[in-house]
C-alpha cells in the first residue's frame, strides 16, 4: 500500500471493498442483536463510516499507531483486531478486549496491533495520539499516529491543546475529524460558524483537507499523503472527511432529529454501496463481488456464535489489574 | 553501595532525583510549562537539566495542562516514562480528565501500562492566595488506579522521586513546596528508589499517635518537642505514600498508643484523614482509648491575607493544643 494513492491495483480495491463489507456486516449484526434484546448495555454504530475507518485505516504502516473511536470499527479490524474479539468485548464477555471492563467499541486498545482505546470524553485520544507521535519523534523513528474524532469534540478546549502543541512541535501527527453532521442531537449549525472544520487548521499553522468521507479511496489517498508527510518530519494535518451518521448517536437513539430528506440524501451516497458499484463498473465480477459479501457474513456468524458461548468474566477478579504490576 | 550523603534542600533532593533517572534512563523525559532552557521551572527545580541532557529531553510545553497530561499518557503507552511538571498543583484540575478518565483507567481495562510521574507543587503557608496554595491529593487519593506520594523529607523526595518515575503505573507525586528551600538534611548519593506504599517513623512515642505528611509532618515534629518537654510523647508517622495507604503502619501505632490525631494541610471534609480514621473505627475500635481526632484545613477556599491563612490550615500550635487535649482524654 505504500504507493497509495497513486497506483491502487485491482486487489487493492479488493481488499477495500472487502474490509468495508466486513464492517458494515459487523454493524449491521449488532445493530440487529441488539434490537432483538441480544446485547448488553448500549452499543454505537458507524454505519455511513465505513470509507473513512477503513480508507484510513489502510493507509496507515504496520509500525504506526492509531486511536480510533466509537464508529471507526473499520480501522480495528484493518488492523488486525477480529470481530470475535469485539463482539466478545461488546457482550462483557471474557476474551474481549478488555475482558468485561470496559463496553461496547470503547477501550479497544492493543498495543501489539498499534491500537490505542478511546474514553468517553472525547476528544481524549487526540493528546494521546500526540503522545504517540512525540514518542516517535523522541525516538527518531520513522513513524506516525493517526487519530479521529467527530465535530462535536471539535469544540473542546483539548482539541485546540492537542493541534496546537501538534504544530508547534511539528509532531508527526494526523487526525481525521469526521463530521458526520450531528453531535448527538445538535446539527453543525449550532455548533460551529464555519463551513469546513479543516479552515481552523490554518490557525494552528498547519494543513487542513476536505475529503469526501463516503468515497474509500479519497479518504486512503489524504491520508496516505498525510502520513507519508508526518513521517517525513514536515509536521501534522488535519483532515475533515464529511460523512453523515445514518443511525443514532447510540443504539437506544431514534434519531428522529434527524430530517428524512437529509438521510435519504446521503444513503444516495453510501460509501459501501457507491463502492461495490464502482468496483463493477471497473470490471470486478458479480461473482467476485457475491463471494466478499458472503465470506462477510460467515465471519460475522462464527464471531457472534463465538462470543455468545463465551464465558463471563469471573466476578471474583473484578480487583485484577487495577495496577500495572 | 556506599551509605555517602550530601546535605541538600528539599528542592535540590527532588531535582537530583530527576538528574538520576534521567542519567540512569534514556527513555526518562522531563515536561510542563517552563521546565526547560535555562528557566528550570518556576521554582527552579529543573534548573541545569536541560544544559545537562538537552532540550529534547527536558521540554517546554505550551499552557495546556489538559493537552500535555494527554501527551504524557501517549509517550508513556510507547514506553517512554515522562516527569510531568505542574507549575503549580492548583492547575492539576485543568488536567483532570487526562489523568482520572483516560491515564488511571487504561491499565484496568485494556492492559496497557502508563508510567507517568505528575510533579505537583502544593499546600500552602507562604501566601499565595487561592489559586497558588491548594492540596488536591484527595481527588487522586479517591482515584483507582492512580498511585499518590507526597514526601516530607529531602531523602524520601529523591527516593520517592525515582519510584515514581520506575513505577509502570500513573504516579502523582506532591511536592510540599513551603519545604522546598526551607528544610535540608543528607539525601543518600546512590541512585536508591524508596518503596512506594510504606509509612515512615518521623517520632517515637507512646502517649499518642499523630498521623500525617508533608509540611505538616513537620509542624507536628514540632509541637512534639514542645508536648514533650511537659511530659507528652507524641508518635508521629509519616505516610510518605497516600495510595497506597498503609494500613499496618497505621494499625500498629494505633495499637501502641491507643489515641490517634490525624493532620494534614488539605481540607479536612473528605480528605486523606477522613479515610484514616474511618480504617480506623471500623478494624482497631478496641485499640482506641479516646475519639479519632482529625486536623485539616476549613472547608473554604484558601484564603490570601496572613490571619485568614493562619486560621485556616493547621500548624505546630493547632497540633499542640488538639494533642494536649487528646492525651488529657
Amino acid at each position: 500500500m505504500s504507493e497509495m494513492p497513486l497506483e491502487l491495483t485491482r486487489q487493492d480495491r479488493i481488499e477495500l471493498y472487502r474490509w468495508m463489507r466486513l464492517t458494515r456486516a459487523f454493524d449491521d449484526r449488532m445493530v440487529a442483536m441488539w434490537k432483538q434484546g441480544r446485547g448488553v448495555g448500549g452499543t454505537f454504530s458507524g454505519r455511513g463510516h465505513e470509507a473513512i475507518s477503513v480508507g484510513a485505516g489502510m493507509a496507515l504502516g504496520p509500525d504506526d499507531v492509531a486511536a480510533p473511536m466509537h464508529r471507526d470499527l473499520g480501522c480495528y479490524l484493518v488492523r488486525g483486531m477480529t470481530p470475535e474479539r469485539i463482539f466478545r468485548n461488546l457482550l462483557g464477555r471474557e476474551g474481549g478486549v478488555t475482558n468485561g471492563r470496559d463496553a461496547n467499541l470503547h477501550g479497544l486498545g492493543d498495543l501489539s496491533l498499534g491500537l490505542i482505546g478511546f474514553v468517553s470524553h472525547l476528544p481524549a485520544s487526540m493528546p494521546v495520539a500526540l503522545g504517540a507521535a512525540m514518542s516517535f519523534q523522541y525516538r527518531s523513528e520513522s513513524r506516525a499516529a493517526l487519530t479521529f474524532i467527530g465535530d462535536g469534540a471539535s469544540s473542546t478546549g483539548g482539541w485546540h491543546e492537542t493541534l496546537n502543541m501538534a504544530a508547534v512541535y511539528r509532531a508527526p501527527l494526523v487526525v481525521i475529524v469526521e463530521n458526520n453532521q450531528y453531535a448527538y442531537s445538535t446539527p453543525l449549525d449550532q455548533q460551529m460558524a464555519v463551513d469546513d472544520i479543516a479552515d481552523r487548521a490554518a490557525g494552528y499553522g498547519m494543513p487542513g483537507v476536505v475529503v469526501d468521507g463516503n468515497d474509500v479511496e479519497l479518504v486512503l489517498g489524504v491520508t496516505h499523503v498525510a502520513l507519508e508527510r508526518a513521517r517525513r518530519g514536515e509536521g501534522p494535518t488535519l483532515i475533515e472527511a464529511k460523512t453523515m451518521r445514518m443511525l443514532g448517536h447510540a443504539i437506544h437513539d431514534g434519531a428522529e432529529y434527524v430530517p428524512d430528506e437529509l438521510l435519504d440524501e446521503w444513503e444516495r451516497r453510501d460509501p459501501l454501496v457507491r463502492y461495490r458499484n464502482r468496483l463493477a463498473a471497473e470490471g470486478v465480477t458479480d461473482d467476485e463481488l457475491e463471494a466478499i459479501d458472503a465470506t462477510a457474513a460467515v465471519q460475522i456468524d462464527a464471531a457472534v456464535a463465538a462470543a455468545e458461548a463465551a464465558p463471563w468474566p469471573d466476578a471474583a477478579r473484578v480487583g485484577d489489574g487495577v495496577y500495572a504490576p | 553501595m556506599s551509605a555517602a550523603t550530601t546535605e541538600r534542600t528539599y528542592l535540590e533532593a527532588i531535582r537530583e532525583g530527576i538528574r538520576q533517572a534521567l542519567a540512569s534512563d534514556d527513555d526518562v523525559l522531563v515536561m510542563g510549562e517552563d521546565v526547560g532552557g535555562g528557566f528550570g521551572g518556576a521554582f527552579k527545580v529543573t534548573q541545569g537539566l536541560a544544559a545537562e541532557f538537552g532540550d529534547l529531553r527536558v521540554m517546554n510545553t505550551p499552557l495546556a495542562e489538559l493537552g500535555f497530561v494527554g501527551m504524557g499518557t501517549g509517550m508513556a503507552l510507547m514506553g517512554l516514562r515522562p516527569i510531568i511538571g505542574m507549575q503549580f498543583a492548583d492547575f492539576i484540575s485543568s488536567a483532570f480528565d487526562s489523568i482520572v478518565q483516560f491515564a488511571a483507567t487504561t491499565h484496568y481495562r485494556w492492559g496497557a501500562p502508563v508510567p507517568w510521574v505528575i510533579r505537583a507543587p502544593s499546600d500552602g503557608g507562604i501566601r499565595s492566595g487561592p489559586f497558588h496554595s491548594q492540596n488536591p491529593e484527595a481527588w487522586f487519593v479517591h482515584t483507582p488506579g492512580l498511585k499518590v506520594v507526597a514526601p516530607a523529607t529531602p531523602e524520601d523526595a529523591k527516593g520517592l522521586l525515582l519510584a515514581a518515575v520506575r513505577d509502570d503505573n500513573p504516579v502523582v507525586f506532591f511536592e510540599a513546596k513551603p519545604l522546598y528551600r526551607s528544610i535540608s538534611g543528607p539525601v543518600t548519593d546512590d541512585d536508591i528508589a524508596l518503596p512506594i506504599g510504606q509509612a515512615r517513623t518521623a517520632r517515637e512515642g507512646s502517649d499518642l499517635s499523630i498521623v500525617t505528611y508533608g509540611a505538616q509532618v513537620h509542624e507536628a515534629l514540632a509541637a512534639a518537642a514542645r508536648l514533650s518537654a511537659d511530659g507528652i510523647d507524641a508518635e508521629i508517622i509519616d505516610l510518605r505514600s497516600l495510595k497506597p495507604l498503609d494500613l499496618e503502619a497505621i494499625a500498629a501505632t494505633v495499637q501502641r498508643t491507643g489515641k490517634l490525631l490525624v493532620v494534614h494541610s488539605a481540607n479536612r471534609m473528605l480528605g486523606v484523614g477522613a479515610e484514616v480514621a474511618a480504617f480506623v473505627g471500623e478494624e482497631l475500635f478496641d485499640d482506641l482509648d479516646a475519639p479519632v481526632r482529625r486536623l485539616g484545613a476549613l472547608d473554604t477556599p484558601v484564603p490570601f491575607s496572613p490571619p485568614l491563612e493562619d486560621a485556616y490550615r493547621p500548624s505546630a500550635d493547632t497540633i499542640e493544643a488538639a494533642a494536649r487535649d487528646l492525651a488529657r482524654y
